[in-house]
């Protein structure tokens, strides 16, 4: 062993030495290894594959398999993204790819809107200053708010504009405005309560420090309850895509409201009025409380549109669920276009507010059929189909029908007799 | 920051639990920061700070500025950024008229606010007070909010009465655990 190990560090001395071996070990014409195993440096055993260079960037922070190509894709299909001033920027996770509940950092959906690009932020420089109705403004740098007790919470990220319907082709189009990451943080009412609440406190004001200094209001019932000053996603440090150095997670709230970039809160005594605030108005009372807190919902993704199934028999049936009213308690999946409904295996603990793993045994019989998921979560909040939405507005239904608010309802994928799946609401 | 430990101490002998959670951590931001930072204009204008403009100066501003390369001439739009002039009558319910912020906001500080902190493009954040009521009262007066030669500042600009009045919906009270609307199953 010992001679052997001398060896092979004399082999990898050199950059010239290092590829020569490499050869050795994966590129050597097979007849070489075939008609002369005694002359072998190393082992007699040809290796199936080549071998990856370990090179500096491979050390350092590593790369996927260049046989892995899932990637994101610019949303709403057609539109450009970033748009003509480089500046809104929408794009879509490719959930078909997906497995487990964690969303990876490079596939998270991005949503800016109304002018928002990526500042690029010095956390050295950055700080939160948390002011308005409290006993003492402070101001917190990123070193001041890793001192504090850290939260670690899964916690998915929905856009409103996370809607599907029949011109969509696959499920990255029709649901892939969500995604989930572990976030890790400060609760935003462990700062609170070093500020001191006044009581005239009621809503909070966020603000980002992109060009557009972005800002919504919330309730400070909200803010007190789970709200998380994230500094960490995913094991690492937020991406500049996803808000560094710091981002408020409200969990189960609309996208919007998951300020990047934070640099200020402002407790106010009134629903302040922001120009974000302005864009959620709507007339109607029950439109602008289907706005806010985002309802269960599933997907199935595999199979979705665009797969292709190889013939009868066993398949999973794959999917995600997740709502803003909490951890998602059971998921049913119909093989049969909604006629039977079946429960579906839950993968791991539902987190609230996260994205759950789910799963199905499904014996395909070859037949054409739809495919469905609905889910409940654990205040009892259901799925509902698209039909159910229409019956309870007492509106007429057709297969474009908008549901009013966030769309949570059920999709369908169709699977014809040749194995193709396609868009249900196609 | 020495002063409110003392504080914080002094408290805790005298049993305060609402003080005794906290850890001492952040430093107390200063009143120059706060005038900075705080960009945020409520609907009672509270925050705004001295200054005046009328929609005349604005629209002067509106073309030096180069609003108009984005929102078109006079905002009618037909560039890249929305239009900021509605082309309906104010006889038109506000609800069926477009959505334009110096229309539908139900504030006009709503409006000072956002031209304030993200406008223009590439250049956010350098208008100056006058200049920002200047081209807020432009807004205005595009989409027959305000007359022409009225005088916007700190006292007329949170009186303005927009055209959309009360009738919008108030989002509900959020409490944990609640469905996001009462009585709704889904």
């Amino acid at each position: 062993m010992d001679s052997k190990r001398t060896n092979r560090r004399e082999l990898l001395k050199g950059g010239a030495a290092l590829a020569g071996g490499l050869a050795a070990l994966g590129q050597t014409p097979a007849s070489a290894q075939e008609h002369d195993h005694s002359t072998m440096a190393i082992g007699g055993a040809p290796n199936d594959y080549p071998m990856i260079l370990g090179s500096k960037e491979e050390i350092e922070y590593g790369h996927r398999s260049k046989y892995v190509t899932s990637v994101r894709i610019p949303h709403p299909v057609g539109r450009d993204s970033p748009d003509e001033f480089g500046k809104v920027m929408h794009v879509a996770s490719p959930l078909q790819d997906s497995v487990g509940v964690v969303t990876p950092s490079s596939l998270h959906y991005v949503a800016t809107t109304r002018g928002s690009y990526m500042p690029d932020v010095d956390p050295k420089k950055h700080t939160l200053t948390i002011h308005g109705s409290v006993d003492r403004a402070l101001t917190f740098t990123m070193d001041d708010l890793k001192r504090l007790p850290s939260v670690t919470r899964l916690q998915f990220i929905e856009c409103a504009g996370n809607r599907h319907n029949g011109r969509q082709k696959n499920v990255q189009e029709s649901h892939g405005m969500t995604s989930c990451a572990e976030w890790t943080g400060v609760l935003l009412s462990t700062l609170l309560k070093e500020c001191g609440l006044k009581g005239t406190a009621t809503w909070f004001v966020a603000e980002g420090a992109e060009e557009v200094k972005g800002a919504s209001s919330m309730p400070i019932a909200k803010a007190m309850d789970d709200c998380v000053i994230a500094y960490g996603m995913n094991g690492e440090a937020i991406r500049p895509q996803n808000g560094f150095p710091l981002r408020l997670c409200v969990p189960g709230f609309e996208g919007i409201f998951n300020t990047k970039y934070l640099r200020r809160i402002k407790v106010t005594d009134r629903y302040y009025m922001n120009y974000n605030d302005y864009g959620h108005l709507d007339r109607d009372p029950t439109e602008a409380a289907l706005a806010f807190q985002i309802g269960p919902k599933s997907v199935i993704t595999k199979p979705s549109g665009g797969m292709q199934l190889s013939g009868r028999g066993y398949y999973e049936i794959s999917g995600l669920a997740w709502s803003g009213g909490g951890a998602i308690r059971t998921v049913e999946v119909s093989t049969d276009g909604g006629k039977k409904w079946n429960r579906a295996e839950i993968k791991a603990t539902p987190q609230r507010m996260a994205h759950t793993r789910f799963g199905y045994m499904w014996n395909w019989d070859g037949n054409e059929t739809e495919i469905l998921s609905r889910c409940t979560d654990e205040i009892g909040q259901q799925q509902p189909t698209r039909e159910q939405v229409a019956k309870y507005w007492n509106v007429p239904f057709d297969r474009n029908y908008r549901v009013p608010g966030l769309d949570n309802s059920v999709m369908p994928w169709r699977v014809a007799r040749d194995g193709s799946v396609t868009n249900g609401l196609a | 920051m020495g002063s409110l430990r003392l504080v914080t101490i002094a408290l805790l002998l005298v049993g305060s639990s609402a003080l005794a959670q906290t850890y001492g951590v952040g430093r107390a931001t200063t009143q120059e920061e706060l005038s900075r930072l705080d960009i945020s204009i409520g609907p009672t204008g509270e925050e705004l700070p001295l200054g005046r403009g009328t929609a005349k100066e604005g629209a002067v501003l509106f073309r030096q500025k180069g609003c108009v390369g984005c929102h078109g001439a006079a905002g009618a739009g037909g560039g890249p950024a929305p239009a900021l002039q509605s082309k309906e009558s104010p006889e038109v319910p506000i609800w069926e008229r477009e959505r334009i912020l110096p229309l539908r906001a139900p504030f006009a500080t709503t409006v000072w606010d956002f031209i304030h902190r993200a406008m223009p493009l590439g250049n956010e954040g350098t208008l100056k007070p006058d200049e920002v009521y200047s081209l807020t009262a432009y807004l205005l007066f595009l989409n027959k909010v305000i007359k022409e030669d009225e005088v916007l500042d700190k006292q007329s600009l949170p009186k303005v009465k927009m055209p959309i009045g009360n009738d919008y919906a108030r989002l509900p009270v959020w409490k944990h655990g609640t469905p996001r609307l009462q009585g709704y199953p889904y």
